[in-house]
């Protein structure tokens, strides 16, 4: 096991009103190179787990520990190692990248931060690796991330957050910002990453498809609570909860016969 | 080597509706800042909507489908706009300021993505729906009463309680029914429905799509449902059109789309949209991205990132001519020979 989340709660405040309790007892975890999957509806949590994942925000109860480190509390040298191990993929590649870095800057600056290369010859020829490794031309690592388009930006996020070798990799809708045509390549490529590099994929998204096609296991959430979690045959062959089986029914399928058969069994079933 | 008739013929792809909205080579020009120039955003775009038909305009962005839709309502005061937009006879883009401000909402109305940001947080449920009549000089009376009679129609619980109720007390999932209920309580012809579930949560969506096919069917309403979710229109549409760089390249009916579609950009998008009731190895992934509007590749706009091009896609736009029951604009199936043949090949 390389993560662990024992029973972790968290509160926001909501000034004038009472905290509003977005997690309550969440248990979960991951291993070394499996993708795993976060699912549930908006409010439902899924993000602050991944917040609490990272040490971006602290749960008020509970304890995260990352291969032996206490992540809640951890400091100095556990907390550099952690922060190289786990990495991040947000969802808006137009907002998290910085427009005044050139690609090479962005790319490279894990690896001048956590002084894994000493020098800029080298550093430049491990951002150039890790282009090509993601798909980007290293020709291009000069330019700046305005003439690239979603997916390319969304390419260079990864690349920046792989550059430096992490175990982890949590992704927050990392898809859902790009083009139809564009998320197939996104999926495709963090899929091939997860399998060369053995890397644990810790993937937020509301789009059930693209969690069945790339998470082996799946926690799906709701209102704060792990309503259910399971191997994707279980989840999505035979789901237990009334919560998951709605929740999969309501799935549009892109194709007409087996799409209207599904909505009229499930438009009887609520009739009964 | 299929039949191919080199005139498009709009009967054919809507054999038994009357249509009641036929746009012809509908061209939007968008200004590029104050410099004079313009950037053509949609390039001649063709079709018809018949009477309560559910019409499926796919598209990524920036692929024109937006601006293709709200022109047909005229909402974008710096866009110019030329050819023809046929609604039960008139000629919308001829119209002045003045009438067309009348047939919106009461013949063609609209809907959007964000129903937060189109409802004002400061007036009551009641006075929101009710205001498309009462600025047609409708009494506040029967503005009120029949607004609830929509909001009832399309089933918000205690209509009647809730008419005097401000939009941040309702769940998204409700203030998307009274958006809808603003749209439809003028009794309009055509609803386009621009993204209305893509900001909703999957059982929310749901359920706005099963109220919009009760609404349709009922009403005998047209819906031009704009979404870049092939689930959606997969459901929900009749018909679909799929756009790409300002252009239809695709037009049919759902099931003969689905089943076999005819344009390699169609084919890909099928093929690259995971499916939550089947396992698939690895997604196809269409290379590249959609051009830019000011930097469309010369003949298909599509040939960069096709993978059934050939010599004459870099050279000639292809026309979107009928193929069987559909329309298709790709140089494979216009009837002409060249050197490969891919009708021949198995399955799409």
């Amino acid at each position: 096991m390389l993560m662990s989340i024992d029973s972790i709660a968290k509160s926001y405040n909501a000034f004038p009103n009472p905290p509003a309790k977005v997690l309550h007892d969440v248990t979960l975890k991951v291993d070394t190179g499996e993708a795993i999957g976060l699912v549930g509806e908006s409010g439902s949590g899924k993000s602050t787990i991944a917040k609490c994942m990272l040490a971006l925000i602290r749960p008020e109860a509970g304890a995260i520990t990352y291969d032996g480190i206490d992540v809640i509390h951890a400091k100095g040298e556990d907390l550099r190692r952690f922060r190289r191990e786990v990495q991040m993929v947000f969802q808006d590649p137009y907002g998290s990248l910085n427009p005044r870095m050139t690609v090479e800057e962005l790319i490279g600056e894990g690896l001048l931060i956590h002084k894994l290369e000493p020098t800029a010859a080298a550093r430049r020829a491990r951002v150039a690796e890790m282009m090509e490794m993601v798909g980007l031309n290293p020709n291009d690592m000069d330019r700046y991330t305005r003439s690239f388009s979603g997916g390319q930006r969304q390419r260079i996020a990864i690349a920046r957050a792989l550059v430096i070798r992490p175990r982890i990799l949590v992704c927050d809708e990392p898809v859902a910002a790009l083009d139809v045509s564009v998320q197939a390549q996104v999926i495709n490529l963090l899929q091939d990453m997860q399998r060369k590099l053995n890397l644990a994929i810790v993937f937020v998204a509301h789009d059930l498809a693209v969690v069945r096609h790339l998470c082996e296991r799946i926690v799906v959430l709701h209102k704060g609570k792990v309503v259910e979690q399971g191997t994707r045959e279980q989840i999505f062959d035979n789901p237990q909860m009334p919560y998951t089986q709605s929740l999969l029914a309501a799935v549009p399928v892109p194709d007409p016969v087996v799409g209207r058969a599904r909505r009229a069994a499930r438009r009887l079933e609520t009739a009964n | 080597m299929r039949t191919v008739h080199p005139m498009p013929d709009q009967s054919a792809v809507t054999p038994l509706r009357q249509p009641l909205v036929t746009v012809d080579k509908l061209t939007v020009d968008m200004p590029l800042g104050r410099s004079g120039s313009s950037v053509r955003i949609v390039d001649g775009v063709d079709f018809s909507i018949g009477v309560g038909e559910r019409v499926a305009l796919v598209g990524e962005s920036g692929s024109g489908k937006s601006l293709t839709a709200r022109a047909l309502m005229r909402l974008d005061r710096l866009a110019r706009l030329s050819g023809r937009v046929d609604f039960d006879g008139t000629d919308l883009l001829k119209l002045s300021d003045r009438d067309m401000g009348r047939l919106r909402g009461s013949s063609i109305a609209m809907v959007f993505q964000d129903p937060m940001s189109f409802l004002d947080p400061l007036m009551t449920i009641g006075d929101q729906v009710a205001e498309t009549l009462r600025i047609r000089g409708v009494g506040k009376a029967e503005a009120r009463k029949r607004a609830l009679a929509v909001l009832d129609e399309l089933g918000v619980d205690r209509a009647a309680e809730r008419l005097d109720a401000y939009p941040h007390e309702f769940s998204g999932g409700m203030r998307q029914r009274v958006v809808l209920a603003m749209a439809l309580v003028g009794e309009p012809r055509l609803l386009i429905a621009d993204e209305p579930t893509t900001a909703l949560d999957v059982r929310v969506q749901d359920q706005v799509l099963d109220l919009l096919d009760d609404v349709s069917a009922r009403r005998g309403l047209a819906v031009l449902f704009i979404t870049h979710d092939l689930g959606v229109v997969a459901g929900f549409a009749e018909r679909v059109m799929v756009m790409y760089s300002g252009r239809i390249v695709e037009d049919g009916e759902v099931a003969s789309v689905f089943a076999k579609p005819s344009h390699p950009y169609t084919q890909g998008l099928i093929k690259a949209v995971p499916r939550i009731d089947q396992d698939l190895n690895t997604l196809y992934a269409i290379p590249g991205a959609p051009p830019p509007p000011l930097a469309r590749p010369n003949g298909c706009p599509f040939h960069p990132r096709c993978d059934q091009r050939f010599e004459r896609c870099d050279k000639d736009l292809p026309a979107l001519l009928q193929v069987g029951l559909s329309r298709v604009a790709c140089h494979l199936h216009d009837g002409q020979q060249h050197d490969r043949h891919p009708h021949d090949r198995k399955g799409a």
